[in-house]
């Protein structure tokens, strides 16, 4: 079987907060508790839209010691393949919805003796989760968050209320940036850094921390890759004697999926390596999304992650 | 069933005894007539009724004697227990996981009552009733995780996950194959079992790392390892090393059918969710060459296996001056015939030992 | 001999490498003995100008050629332990972005790696580089008395009298190797010492 376990749930509150994010409650079906969880933690979500079963992951944002709701925050991606379009377009409060249990690909090291987060966008929510389980434990943190604008700032007006002194905001359109260089100077001995948001922002955060020489240990970092859409190709499937079609809107491993074959996955997102497949045989050239796989092994031809990497070409023979 | 506790020792006069109805429960570790290092994982949910894999946690009639010779461990060396400061939360989240499963998979013996997170928890076997607040270490005679591990048998490694590997942060260590938690506490999976001879060069650690970092939670996982032990010592630590070793040159050919023991770990593993840290009990069950031999396969099996095991696994197991004496004894109960498949007793199509 | 190539061994087994000039906003470091030759290599005025420097000679004569660098601060003493709260202040007092440097030998090192590792830089990130003398500081697992400068296997714990033998296992946390009796299966049957890499 593929994937963490599942749960059974209801969507119990839909709360629209601006143009783009829209926040979801998720309840036990059963009436029961739910798992707690460590902040940071994702779950993944089944939609079941139309003929097409789409798995997105998207990060706790509550508390993580509450039984009684998950709560979730989904960016609209217009350009995307429609998970997110299908969340804040077809669900409704009442539906009946499948999630994963928790699983944390970007946990907090608890050893650290100051905490500090940075977000960028909608990468805010795991670290709601986080500071929730912090503030528990008293623990010692600091949140730079970076937001477009003011009416996009998603969460601002709590965080500014509840924790004044630990909060600090950045307004694109205010041409207001985090001074990084100075930040990282003079954080004391032992402080681990977080980052989550675009690409971009997580390259320039761990390039930054390496220049003023921080740990490689002591930079934390999680960007969830959306499998993006592309030239449908053709795959062979060795172990299970199939040749399978992957068309323009879905990924490899839901195209696995669609004909039957078990693949393992976890965050479906190019960071947990559990879907790695070794590459039998091809002619063509593979496109690459992942951040699971090293350099040399991209350009080994020798693996790919099918969560969100593609092929162009003739023919591509894969172990599954 | 309402299980019969033994009153029992596992040290000077060594009164443990097995019943049979433990024998026949007991975890035979070889599924065929010889062994490697394999990364034999398995879920963790359930199995036969009545067999050790039946529950979460594994009670049996050794229970109350097993948690009086792990007070009289710590008493003497209280390092066999200890916890990092950032380990306090996994030790709660070990808390909850045992005490929920107890209660559950044994209602007649454990008591859990939560209103919140003011917690009343009831062992019977130990008579035992404490109210204690959920997180709140004052409320508490001993941390979170040497509270539960105190009534809990079995040794308990619990694992910080980070840098894509597992540290041993915490543990209580009682009734181990040889190995210091006081000396390993705070290496990474890697280093731990560096003294492991020939699994390095398969790439078992390797393998058996990746599977671990991915166990989730509600999705626990097993595995069974074993080695041999003269007298049934629970406390087989490197600490006592120089004071128990002495018992290996004890065995004699009269004597072996009793003194010597095979021991097994059933090892467990179970994502902790608040601080997602992974708990990694190892359970220990010792049984007699006399026992294990009422059971014609296992006589049959354990006959090939030590006789063909290599000498480097035979001197890390610590039995490699023993063998020759071993195989003597075992060897009458090898009639030559085929073994079925498994781990599992099966007496009723096994054959009897041929005269 | 400086320079020792040290056997293949198990994973726990310490490696050392060669140290290299890191940027960073401070570098600290810690040597003994010959160690100091390890420093000579690496110091550049760049990073002395933001160094500081802590060295117990061991009857070594390195001290002015140390000084001579002109690190922002400098301090020889007598031995690790008269340095042990002056390390830790420098710990303390530290921001990320520090770099350190240890060199000697495996005692001095594992002392104070163990000594950053409080402080909470991973061990990953520590430079070491092996100088001198081989011997090692040996922890005795049975009644956890630590021997220093151990050269030969089997050698006697200091502190119980038990006959020890030395193996590779080794603790970050305890800065030591284990020794294990080597005698418990057969009183009085202990093998002629040797040394440790002989």
């Amino acid at each position: 079987m593929s994937g963490a376990e599942k749960i059974a749930v209801t969507v119990t509150d839909i709360v629209p907060l601006n143009a783009l994010v829209t926040r979801f409650e998720f309840k036990r079906a059963d009436g029961g508790l739910l798992p707690t969880f460590s902040g940071g933690a994702h779950t993944v979500v089944e939609m079941e839209d139309g003929a097409i079963t789409r798995l997105n992951p998207y990060s706790l944002m509550s508390d993580p010691m509450d039984q009684t709701a998950y709560t979730i925050s989904v960016r609209r991606d217009d350009e995307g393949r429609g998970g997110s379009m299908f969340m804040h377009q077809s669900v409704k409060v009442g539906d009946e919805m499948t999630i994963s249990y928790p699983v944390n690909l970007f946990s907090l090291d608890l050893r650290a003796k100051k905490h500090l987060f940075l977000a960028g966008g909608i990468g805010i929510t795991p670290f709601l989760a986080q500071i929730k389980q912090l503030e528990r434990f008293n623990g010692n943190w600091e949140l730079h968050y970076a937001c477009r604008s003011e009416a996009l700032g998603s969460y601002v007006d709590e965080l500014t209320s509840h924790h004044p002194n630990e909060t600090h905001i950045y307004y694109d359109d205010q041409n207001q940036a985090i001074d990084l260089v100075n930040l990282l100077d003079g954080q004391p001995l032992g402080t681990h850094v977080y980052v989550c948001g675009p690409k971009g922002m997580i390259e320039w955060v761990r390039k930054t921390a390496d220049g003023e020489g921080w740990p490689r240990e002591a930079v934390h970092y999680e960007e969830f890759l959306a499998p993006q859409p592309g030239k449908p190709f053709e795959v062979k499937l060795a172990v299970s004697n199939k040749v399978i079609q992957v068309g323009e809107q879905e990924s490899l491993l839901e195209a696995m999926e669609r004909e039957g074959v078990d693949a393992p996955y976890l965050c479906r997102g190019g960071a947990c390596g559990q879907c790695e497949t070794r590459v039998i045989d091809y002619t063509g050239n593979f496109i690459h999304r992942d951040h699971w796989l090293e350099d040399d092994e991209h350009a080994s031809g020798e693996k790919i992650m099918p969560c969100v990497s593609r092929f162009e070409g003739k023919t591509l023979v894969l172990d599954r | 069933m309402t299980i019969q506790f033994n009153d029992e020792t596992f040290r000077d006069d060594y009164s443990f005894r097995n019943s049979d109805w433990a024998i026949k429960r007991f975890p035979f570790p070889f599924h065929e007539d010889s062994y490697m290092y394999s990364v034999n994982m398995e879920q963790h949910r359930g199995g036969p009724e009545g067999s050790i894999y039946e529950n979460r946690f594994d009670v049996d009639e050794h229970y109350v004697s097993e948690m009086r010779d792990r007070a009289m461990v710590l008493a003497d060396d209280p390092l066999r227990c200890q916890s990092m400061p950032h380990m306090t939360l996994a030790g709660w989240d070990l808390l909850e996981l045992i005490m929920v499963s107890k209660s559950e998979d044994y209602p007649d013996l454990f008591e859990l009552h939560r209103d919140g997170n003011n917690w009343r928890w009831v062992n019977k076997p130990l008579g035992i009733d404490d109210s204690f607040v959920f997180l709140d270490e004052t409320t508490l005679p001993y941390g979170p995780m040497e509270y539960i591990t105190r009534q809990a048998q079995g040794d308990f490694c619990v694992l910080d996950q980070r840098d894509d590997n597992l540290w041993m942060d915490a543990g209580m260590v009682t009734t181990q194959a040889d190995w210091s938690l006081d000396f390993d506490i705070g290496m990474n999976f890697f280093e731990w079992h560096a003294p492991v001879p020939l699994a390095h060069e398969k790439g078992i650690f390797v393998r058996a790392l990746k599977f671990l970092l991915n166990i989730q939670q509600g999705a626990p996982a097993r595995r069974l390892n074993w080695t041999m032990t003269v007298n049934p010592l629970l406390d087989t630590s490197p600490e006592n090393y120089h004071k128990w070793g002495i018992q290996k040159t004890t065995l004699s050919p009269e004597n072996i059918g009793s003194k010597q023991h095979l021991r097994v770990e059933l090892q467990t593993f179970f994502r902790l969710p608040r601080s997602n840290a992974l708990v990694f009990p190892i359970r220990c069950y010792l049984c007699s060459f006399q026992d294990l031999m009422t059971v014609p396969k296992w006589g049959r099996r354990l006959h090939r296996v030590i006789r063909d095991l290599p000498e480097e696994l035979a001197t890390y197991k610590g039995f490699i001056d023993n063998r020759p004496m071993m195989l003597d004894y075992l060897s009458s109960f090898d009639d030559g015939q085929a073994t079925s498949d498994g781990i599992w007793p099966d007496l009723e199509s096994e054959p009897p030992l041929k005269a | 001999m400086t320079k020792f190539t040290f056997p293949e061994s198990i994973r726990s087994r310490p490696v050392y490498g060669t140290l290299e000039a890191r940027k960073g906003a401070a570098h600290l470091l810690i040597a003994d003995a010959h160690g100091a030759e390890a420093i000579l290599d690496v110091a550049t005025p760049e990073m002395m100008a933001k160094a500081h420097i802590i060295y117990i000679p061991k009857g070594e004569a390195f001290e002015g050629k140390l000084r001579a660098l002109k690190p922002a601060q400098f301090y020889a003493g007598p031995s690790y332990e008269a340095a042990e709260s002056r390390i830790q202040k420098a710990f303390e007092d530290a921001k990320m972005g520090l770099q350190v440097y240890l060199t000697g030998t495996e005692g001095l090192m594992g002392q104070a790696q163990h000594a950053a590792m409080q402080a909470g830089i991973p061990h990953t990130a520590i430079q070491t580089e092996h100088r001198g003398s081989v011997a090692r500081r040996m922890q005795c697992v049975h009644c956890k008395g630590i021997t220093e400068d151990v050269e030969t296997d089997p050698f006697v714990c200091a502190h119980c009298g038990l006959n020890l033998f030395v193996r590779d296992h080794y603790s970050r946390r305890l800065a030591a190797y284990q020794g294990v009796c080597i005698d418990a299966e057969d009183p009085g049957n202990v093998p002629e010492a040797k040394g440790i890499y002989e």
